[in-house]
């Protein structure tokens, strides 16, 4: 099987007013196509940057990632903005829901921004698939928080990307939608073929997953855990 | 409240403005630039007044004036001048022609001064070369002297030692004239002024009887004179005999009065740039604020009461106001001071450009005023902020009116800001109006925000595939987004400068375009009697004169109307001053009679009066009244007749009152008339009957218009320079509005990158939304300006109208510029930020 992601002596250093502060070290990491992977540890360890990282969203500081064959490390901004359109979905803890468009419109902007022509009919019916038709129209603002995340998975696995990144997609939900949203998360990832990389606190979740890597103080703790 | 909540909530505010003025830039700066501009144009008009006051005797040229029209005073009134003045300074002032007869002649308009050897009697003229004006008087052994301003000098190419003509005396050009003390009337003449001594015009042929002139005595009057009483003598002795009295308690009532009705104005443009400049200080409150609900909420939580938490806010923006107007109250002083030197150069009247408290504390008032009104809405909702907000977003939330007794007191300080204004600017008129439209406009631009905002949301299926669009759009249409700051903020001064553009352009155009085809090419005043056949001969004998009009004139004070004093009768413009009176056998062709007959050719009987029928109908008058009118000190009481149809607007010859010919043929009189022909002939007719005629003064009606239009030119200029003052705030409060909006676009750019937009497309769809709000704001302030446009067309210039699309395109374009320029300013964090921290320190 050939890897979706790759990351070769990845380190993440981050400078603020209060100094240099570094977030990973040294992290190499391969992780198989189709697979699941939970991202484990304490909070402040590097899992969310780890994902992050992986998603394009900050740019390491050192090291090399691939992602789909493509060296995403030296992409300029906009290159990476067009790969994440064309092969990622990206799920987060606070939903991150454009507040200004109806959630029909949330689903369908990746694929607008992808040129798709009939982005509101799959909108509409990515929509039905995480059981919220009814509340097409609605504004974010609008919605529970379940109902919330639930839009931003169909927002997230619409364009059917090859990789799916979660980050504690059920931070901010209550067990019952959490355990709903996991559900669907695992069923879209199965359904469509896509590698899921998700960050949770939970070890119940991380179970759910083919491995887990735990991170600490921005390293990797342990290897595989078979499951 | 007590004085326990008080100290507690001052600590509190204490605390939170440790954190500097940092997020206060907007608001600070709308409200110290709404103050300023007011302050300063109050400096202005306070430093004029003064100015005015102080050299009330010097404009005047006199402590006092006793003035006669069309006649020089008779033995009584001269006794009585002599008898209460140490000294009396006898001056004519009358349009002629100054003739300068070189190879070709050469004939320029003048305003003819002619003076007695005692002038001035105060104050001194400045000539150039510097020499005393008797001096300058003296000529040469077989002139007189005479001098002239340099603007007719130099039209008709003289200098010192050349030699003209008025009527038929020649005089030798001493100096040119380069101040001069009773300059009243601000420069504002019909030709540059020309002084002689009187004594020298006595073979000119220009003062017969019955010419347009304007006879002044300036008198000394001993120091212990009672102006009041003097005045009121004037009156009882003289009264009806056409005397009038002005003294140097109000040495230029007409520049005075000027002065004050345009700075009034000007203040109240002031006011609608600190109407708009309160929407930058409300929403630069709001946004304090809604950054503030955690700390609110948590204050709550600790037990803070409603009352504490509203005062800790109140106390903060109660502090950063005063800072605000005193910054706007110095800059307001500083700005006159500092350009004292030009504004004083450029003014034809004396300024007294000091510190002046009164106009910097009226300035200050208004600010609190504002500052009050516009942040008491944000400030009552902290009440509503409850602990709950600390577990999500909620200021904003709930009720969108706070409770009664914030809109009750809302209420009173907007009346009391009305008051205010209506007490400084002494026109409780214009106030009610100036307010009356700033609110109207303002509740206009608030349905056209909403307006926009709906209008997004609808058309937003119409983006569809396109996502740029689509985003611009969500934002206009978002509920609590900033479309309704920005259209506001740039709306109302983009309005005031649309309106001022329309009215300019209708009525540059009527008078430019229209008028000219209508009016005649001359007016030529001061013919004599004896002369009218002789001048009626040259035109009939000229194929390109089109048309030619000719009335005997006299000029007239209506004192009496039915037996009554005329001001007890009516206040009416026409018993204002005098009028011009003809007489007439018969209807001159195409009379509209509308009422009454006309007397027949021979009719010999008690004096007969055709009357004007709109201001007859306005001043309440009816065929058999009686109307008493003062000629040349002679009272004639005549009979209304009829009333017939008078046009004023294609600048022919109009009288409001014609007599029958017995009536009038004995008073010394002259004939005016007007001449239109083709252009190319103006020139000759203008030689043949100047040559033939040297005491009649010939007026270019294209010279009068242009002056006309300078001085309306000028005015808009103003209008327009406080509409500016009114678009720098509105634009401040837009980079306020685009300032406050950083944090919001930077967390959209950054969901949108993460579900892959480009920056282009992200700058795009920012471009589009400031582009669209601006077309709004462009829009809304284009219909108001055409509205004002046609308003003031249709109403009060009696005109038709037409738009100026000219204009209109650059306001529409201008608010787009503004609103992007704003935008885009701001665009650049949004667009650099790396969404994984900015997504992340929302988690």
């Amino acid at each position: 099987m050939t890897d979706a992601l790759s990351l070769k002596n990845v380190s993440l250093s981050l400078s603020g007013n209060a100094g240099t502060v570094d977030i990973l070290h040294d992290i190499s990491l391969n992780v198989a196509q189709g697979e699941t992977l939970g991202l484990v540890g304490p909070s402040g360890s590097g899992k969310s940057s780890l994902l992050m990282l992986m998603g394009g969203l900050e740019t390491a500081s050192a090291g090399t990632i691939t992602a789909l064959d493509t060296d995403i490390t030296h992409l300029g901004e906009d290159n990476l903005a067009r790969f994440r359109s064309d092969n990622m979905g990206v799920v987060f803890q606070s939903f991150h829901l454009i507040p200004t468009m109806t959630a029909l419109e949330n689903v369908a902007t990746p694929l607008e921004l992808a040129g798709v022509k009939d982005a509101f009919v799959r909108a509409e019916a990515e929509l039905a698939t995480v059981g919220l038709s009814h509340r097409s129209h609605h504004y974010p603002a609008q919605m529970s928080g379940g109902e919330q995340q639930r839009v931003a998975l169909a927002r997230a696995s619409v364009t059917r990307p090859k990789l799916l990144l979660a980050d504690e997609p059920t931070g901010n939900l209550d067990e019952t939608n959490g355990a709903a949203i996991i559900d669907m998360l695992f069923g879209l990832s199965e359904k469509h073929g896509a590698t899921l990389v998700m960050v949770t606190h939970s070890n119940e979740l991380a179970a759910r997953c083919d491995r887990t890597i735990r991170l600490r103080d921005g390293r990797i703790d342990s290897g595989r855990i078979d499951t | 409240m007590n004085l326990a909540t008080f100290k507690m909530a001052w600590t509190f505010a204490k605390r939170e403005l440790r954190g500097g003025l940092r997020g206060f830039r907007i608001f600070l700066a709308c409200l110290a630039l709404g103050v300023a501009a007011i302050a300063a144009v109050g400096t202005v008009r306070a430093s004029i007044q003064a100015g005015l006051e102080a050299n009330g005797a010097s404009l005047l040229g006199g402590d006092a004036v006793v003035r006669f029209t069309y006649r020089f005073a008779n033995d009584d009134e001269r006794d009585w001048m002599a008898s209460i003045a140490t000294r009396v300074s006898e001056t004519t002032d009358f349009r002629s022609m100054v003739v300068v007869e070189r190879d070709t002649v050469e004939r320029g308009l003048t305003q003819v001064q002619a003076v007695d050897d005692l002038y001035p009697l105060i104050g001194q003229t400045t000539l150039d070369p510097p020499m005393p004006l008797a001096d300058a008087f003296a000529g040469t052994n077989t002139l007189p002297g005479g001098v002239m301003e340099r603007a007719l000098a130099d039209r008709l190419g003289l200098s010192a030692g050349d030699t003209f003509k008025l009527g038929e005396q020649s005089f030798v050009l001493s100096a040119i004239l380069l101040s001069y003390p009773d300059n009243s009337g601000g420069g504002f003449g019909l030709g540059p002024r020309s002084l002689v001594l009187l004594d020298d015009l006595a073979t000119s042929g220009l003062l017969a009887t019955g010419t347009l002139m304007e006879t002044n005595y300036r008198l000394d009057l001993p120091e212990n004179a009672d102006l009041t009483v003097l005045e009121a003598q004037s009156e009882t002795l003289f009264q009806d005999s056409g005397l009038r009295w002005r003294d140097a308690r109000d040495g230029a009532p007409g520049v005075g009065r000027f002065v004050d009705r345009i700075g009034s104005f000007l203040i109240l443009i002031g006011l609608s740039g600190l109407a708009v400049g309160g929407v930058g200080v409300s929403s630069a409150v709001r946004s304090y604020l809604s950054s503030k609900s955690g700390v609110i909420a948590t204050l709550k939580t600790l037990g803070a009461t409603r009352s504490t938490i509203f005062l800790t806010y109140f106390l903060q923006i109660g502090v950063l106001t005063l800072i605000g107007i005193a910054l706007g109250v110095a800059l307001g002083a500083a700005i006159p001071l500092a350009f004292a030197p030009i504004i004083e150069a450029s003014l034809p009247i004396p300024a007294d450009f000091t510190l002046h408290p009164a106009p910097l504390i009226e300035a200050a008032i208004y600010g609190l005023l504002a500052a009050l009104i516009f942040t008491l809405w944000p400030l009552a909702r902290t009440e509503d902020i409850k602990a709950a907000t600390l577990f999500r977003d909620a200021f904003g939330a709930g009720s969108i009116l706070p409770s009664a007794k914030y809109l009750v007191a809302t209420a009173v300080l907007f009346a009391v800001l009305i008051g205010t204004a209506i007490a400084f600017s002494g026109t409780a008129f214009l106030t009610l109006w100036t307010a009356g439209g700033i609110t109207f406009a303002l509740a206009l631009l608030v349905i056209a925000a909403a307006i926009a905002r709906f209008t997004a949301r609808r058309f937003r299926r119409f983006s569809r595939g396109r996502p740029a669009l689509r985003f611009a759009l969500g934002s206009i249409g978002a509920r609590g987004g900033d479309t309704t700051s920005v259209v506001l903020s740039l709306g109302l001064g983009l309005a005031v400068l649309a309106a001022v553009g329309q009215i300019d352009g209708n009525l540059r155009g009527s008078i430019a375009d229209e008028l000219p085809d209508v009016a005649p090419s001359y007016f030529f005043v001061d013919i004599q009697p004896d002369q009218i056949d002789g001048f009626r001969a040259r035109l009939d004998s000229d194929s390109q004169v089109s048309e030619y009009e000719a009335a005997p004139m006299l000029r007239g004070i209506i004192t009496q109307i039915n037996g009554m004093p005329a001001r007890d009768f009516t206040d009416h413009w026409v018993i204002q001053g005098d009028r011009g009176i003809t007489y007439s056998a018969r209807p001159s062709d195409g009379t509209i009679i509308t009422e009454g007959e006309w007397w027949s050719e021979d009719y010999a009987g008690p004096p007969l009066i055709s009357f004007a029928t709109e201001e007859g109908f306005e001043m309440g008058l009816k065929i058999g009244d009686t109307i008493t009118t003062n000629i040349l000190g002679r009272d004639i009481t005549a009979t209304i007749a009829n009333f017939r149809e008078v046009s004023f607007e294609d600048a022919g010859i109009g009288f409001i009152m014609s007599m029958n010919p017995a009536a009038l043929q004995g008073a010394p009189h002259s004939w005016i008339s007007t001449v239109y022909s083709s252009e190319e002939a103006e020139t000759a007719i203008l030689r043949d009957l100047a040559s033939a005629y040297p005491n009649i003064t010939a007026i270019r009606v294209r010279d009068a218009i242009d002056q006309v239009v300078a001085l309306l030119g000028g005015i808009s200029a103003a209008t327009r320079y406080g509409a500016l003052a009114t678009l720098l705030t509105g634009f401040l409060v837009l980079i306020g509005a685009a300032a406050a909006g950083e944090r919001a676009r930077t967390y959209e750019a950054s969901v949108l990158k993460t579900l892959g937009a480009s920056r282009a497309t992200i700058l795009w769809s920012f471009a589009l939304r400031s582009a669209l709000l601006g077309l709004a704001a462009g829009l809304v302030a284009l219909a108001a300006g055409i509205a004002g446009g046609w308003a003031v067309s249709t109403f009060i210039m009696d005109s038709d109208y037409t738009p100026i699309w000219g204009s209109a395109g650059a306001i529409i374009l201008g608010g787009m510029i503004a609103t992007m320029i704003a935008g885009l300013a701001f665009a650049w964090r949004p667009l650099a930020a790396k969404p994984a921290r900015v997504l992340r320190s929302r988690e």
